[in-house]
């Protein structure tokens, strides 16, 4: 076959990627979309015009060669491509699942001039899903250093930098707070988004290199970081530890039952597997009406939850859905989450309320919640963060009847881990300061740290950059024989 | 995983589990607790540490059956072992020479109270112990409490066993004998016994610690479902606790959160019993 020119490749149109339908999906908890076949990942693949100067690499926070797998792909050369992707993006069955492509590699595509973007995250889950199906390589490993690394926490940022480091020959241990492996692609990001057999299968990747993984373990309670240093004889330390506390609103009632934070309540649904109960022993609460406070992708994967297990209690006991909405205080152009989650949200059923913000919660005799007041917004001048600054209008308070409300508005690094650590410092927003931010070097010796104990809550792929150069940078003082 | 090495049963429901946990023995201290799972489909259950051995690496527990996942811990037997075994959690009981002290323990927060009685008493205190259950059956460790005591009431509510009352009689007349003597009060036990003990020592100014036991799931911050009310703003139980002044807390919605889940508690319950059937019907 021909090869394609500029103008047939540019004719083709974006392949919509197979997905269940709304009104089935909101009833259960398993992957929304489907992803593509190899006839239509190779037609996608047929759309890159494999531009001499790729903007789309540069929008990548890892620099994927994105032209370069495209086109190993199209040509039929699947393990050519995994080894390019691979090459610089360890975890890209998630990546493909979870990036914000349309603010990353695809939004500076050349095509999104004039149509849509090529679907560069569909075609990275695409060959890392066929990777997967096979078995998945594994990469190899180099002749053992006799140095030894701890990793603390088992998310992306962790997960990554094992990796980089078990490669180059390390001997990595990760130690992890929670049974599982995984972090926030475990605990929070829903099952419907993201299989967590997904997770499992580059966590069982990264074992077959060699990395141990020793769970129940949190850092600052078990062991201190001194303690990895000086009694187990780690060589060096990298913080992975994300940013899992949770911020609850400052309004009166919010201790009432029923009020809880997105991460109790993703927690109790992913890890815990609540969706599940009883055959899984963690129950959840499946509120009748639920308010998910803000518009995060944590609020979006928390109401499409909580959606979806009111329909489930529906089937089983013949009653009424739960009705979810979405209480953002801010307008539809300021609202945080992908688009494709909002969009995905509003087509199962989510309700959203705009410009509206809580004033109050209220309890029965029995401490349970009963409702919220809200106040209506307004936006006023930009503030700070450039965004128009919500102003609530006087006597616009309204009553909602709500029994159960997930507060998702933010998140900060958990302290525990910096028990008995003094000299690693910390910002104003208890995230750790790091002296270089292209290494992750902290002002603690042989400690590194990066990804949202660094950033603050950010996205998988900046944990994944920051696990990357750490594990580059550790590397070269781990082979410095000066040392 | 972590074996079980010892099991001793107190009575029909309460338990005492010798776990293999040497790295967590190695850091245990009075007042702090773990969070224990039994399998891959288990909820994390927090239980205190009721005693350790650094050397043989072994954390004690003590169960008491009151739904599902006690139960289920109640029949395990030695060499079955929880496939998760988190801690030592929440901060340790600060022991300090303070002259008289008052530790009393209610049901399974016996368990709890002993190693800080003793620690107490090995700090120079002088120890007084009151010790309740329900009824004589669920009584357990009085030799040992006596041990960690340089005083013992015993009490039981139904009059089975020592004197019949609520730990909170004895506590009110050792305050009104001794009230200047006593320095500092530690209670352990259900939510409402700890409840009363505050509003006991309340009007006598004596300080009073108490060990929540809220509904937990991650036991590092990261949830917030243990949180509690005190006077000067909320505090989560698992990170800034277990251990905190009974009269900072607000009891009332401490009560009514450790209720939130009955419903789902008795589901859990009816289909553990229905599974435990087809496993005996089929053997
Ligand atoms: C619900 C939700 C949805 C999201 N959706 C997206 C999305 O669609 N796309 C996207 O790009 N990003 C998304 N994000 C953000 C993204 O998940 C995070 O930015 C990313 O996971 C950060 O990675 P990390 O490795 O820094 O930390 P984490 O993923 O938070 O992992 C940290 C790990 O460290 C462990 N840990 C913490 N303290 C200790 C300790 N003391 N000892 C041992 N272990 C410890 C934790 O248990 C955890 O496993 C989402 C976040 C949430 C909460
Ligand atoms: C820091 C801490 C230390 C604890 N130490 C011990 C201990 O040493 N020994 C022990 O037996 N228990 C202890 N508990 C309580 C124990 O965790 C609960 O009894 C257990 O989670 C119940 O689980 P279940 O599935 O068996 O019962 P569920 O089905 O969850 O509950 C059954 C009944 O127990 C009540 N209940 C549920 N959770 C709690 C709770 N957290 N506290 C009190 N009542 C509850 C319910 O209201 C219900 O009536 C402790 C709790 C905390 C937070
Ligand atoms: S890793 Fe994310 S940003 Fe980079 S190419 Fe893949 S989908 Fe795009
Ligand atoms: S910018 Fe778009 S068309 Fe150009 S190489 Fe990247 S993906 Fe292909
Ligand atoms: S148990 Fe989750 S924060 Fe305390």
């Amino acid at each position: 076959m021909a090869e394609l020119t500029i103008k047939e490749r540019r004719q083709i149109q974006r392949h919509p990627m197979l997905a269940q339908e709304p009104a089935e999906r909101r009833t259960n908890f398993s992957e929304v979309a489907l992803g593509y076949r190899l006839e239509q990942a190779i037609a996608e693949a047929n759309r890159c015009l494999s531009c001499k100067k790729p903007p789309c690499v540069a929008g990548c926070p890892v620099e994927v060669d994105i032209p370069d797998f495209i086109v190993a792909l199209r040509n039929g050369d699947l393990d050519e491509s995994l080894r390019i992707l691979k090459s610089k993006n360890s975890l890209p069955a998630i990546c493909g699942r979870v990036c914000p492509q349309e603010t990353q590699c695809e939004i500076v595509c050349v095509l999104a001039k004039k149509a849509e973007p090529v679907a560069i995250g569909r075609l990275e889950r695409f060959i890392a899903d066929w990777d997967l199906e096979r078995g998945a390589e594994t990469p190899a490993v180099a002749a053992p250093t006799g140095r030894k690394v701890a990793i603390i926490g088992a998310g992306p940022a962790g997960l990554t930098c094992a990796a980089d480091l078990a490669k180059a020959g390390h001997k990595v241990t990760v130690f992890e707070a929670l049974h599982d492996p995984g972090g926030v692609l475990v605990y929070g990001i829903p099952e419907f988004r993201l299989p967590k057999d997904v997770v499992f299968a580059e966590v069982g990747c990264l074992e077959r290199m060699g990395v141990e993984f020793v769970s129940d373990a949190v850092i600052g309670k078990l062991y201190t970081i001194d303690e990895l240093l000086d009694e187990k004889g780690y060589d060096a330390v990298f913080i992975g530890s994300g940013a899992g506390l949770p911020s609850f609103l400052r309004v009166p009632g919010v201790n009432y039952n029923g009020v809880m934070s997105a991460n109790e309540f993703l927690t109790r649904v992913n890890l815990m597997k609540g969706y599940q109960f009883p055959e899984y022993d963690t129950p959840v609460k499946v509120g009748r009406k639920v308010a998910v406070i803000g518009a995060g992708n944590v609020a979006m994967d928390a109401a499409r939850s909580a959606l979806r297990l009111g329909h489930l209690w529906a089937e089983r006991t013949g009653g009424e859905p739960t009705v979810v909405h979405i209480v953002y205080r801010r307008s539809p152009a300021e609202v945080p989450a992908r688009a494709e989650e909002v969009h995905h949200a509003g087509e199962e059923g989510v309700i959203f309320d705009f410009l509206t913000n809580p004033v109050e919660l209220y309890g029965d005799e029995n401490g349970n919640l009963c409702g919220m007041r809200c106040i209506r917004m307004e936006l006023g001048e930009p503030d700070d963060s450039g965004r128009r600054r919500p102003i609530p209008i006087e006597g616009s308070e309204f009553d909602m009847d709500v029994d159960v409300v997930v507060v998702a508005l933010g998140t900060s690094p958990n302290p525990l881990v910096f028990h008995n650590a003094d000299e690693l410092e910390r910002t104003k927003w208890g995230t750790v300061k790091v002296v270089d931010e292209t290494t992750g070097l902290t002002t603690k010796d042989r400690v590194w740290a990066g990804g949202d104990v660094v950033t603050g809550a950010a996205t998988v792929i900046s944990a994944m950059g920051a696990g990357k150069s750490a594990a580059t940078d550790i590397h070269r003082f781990l082979m410095d024989s000066d040392r | 995983m972590y074996e079980i090495l010892e099991k001793v049963a107190f009575s029909d429901v309460t338990t005492m589990l010798v776990v293999k946990a040497p790295e967590v023995a190695r850091k245990a201290q009075a007042g702090e607790f773990v969070i224990v799972r039994i399998d891959d489909k288990g909820e994390r259950i927090p239980l205190t540490i009721a005693d350790f051995d650094r050397e043989a690496g072994t954390i004690t527990i003590i169960l008491q059956e009151v739904g599902k996942s006690t139960l289920q811990m109640g029949a395990m037997q030695v060499g079955d072992a929880f496939a998760n075994f988190v801690g030592p959690l929440g901060h340790a009981t600060e022991i300090e020479k303070l002259g008289s002290v008052v530790c009393v323990g209610g049901g399974v927060g016996i368990a709890p109270i002993y190693p800080i009685a003793r620690a107490l008493k090995n700090g120079g205190n002088h120890v007084i112990s009151i010790i309740g259950a329900r009824d004589k059956d669920l009584l357990f460790w009085e030799d040992k409490m006596r041990e960690a005591s340089h005083e013992l009431v015993v009490c039981t509510d139904d009059g089975s066993y020592g004197r019949k009352a609520l730990v909170t009689a004895p506590l009110k007349e050792i305050l009104e004998e001794r009230g200047d003597e006593i320095k500092r009060v530690w209670a352990i036990g259900p939510g409402i016994m700890m409840k009363f003990v505050a509003l006991t020592t309340e009007p006598f100014g004596v300080k009073t610690i108490v060990s929540l036991n809220t509904i937990m799931v991650d036991g590092t911050g990261m949830c917030g479902g243990c949180r509690v009310q005190l006077k000067e703003g909320a505090k989560f139980v698992c990170v800034d606790g277990p251990e905190f002044d009974a009269h900072q807390v607000d009891w009332e919605l401490l009560l009514a959160r450790q209720r939130f889940y009955e419903e789902e508690e008795q589901r859990a319950l009816e289909h553990y019993r229905s599974l435990l059937q087809v496993e005996t019907a089929q053997s």
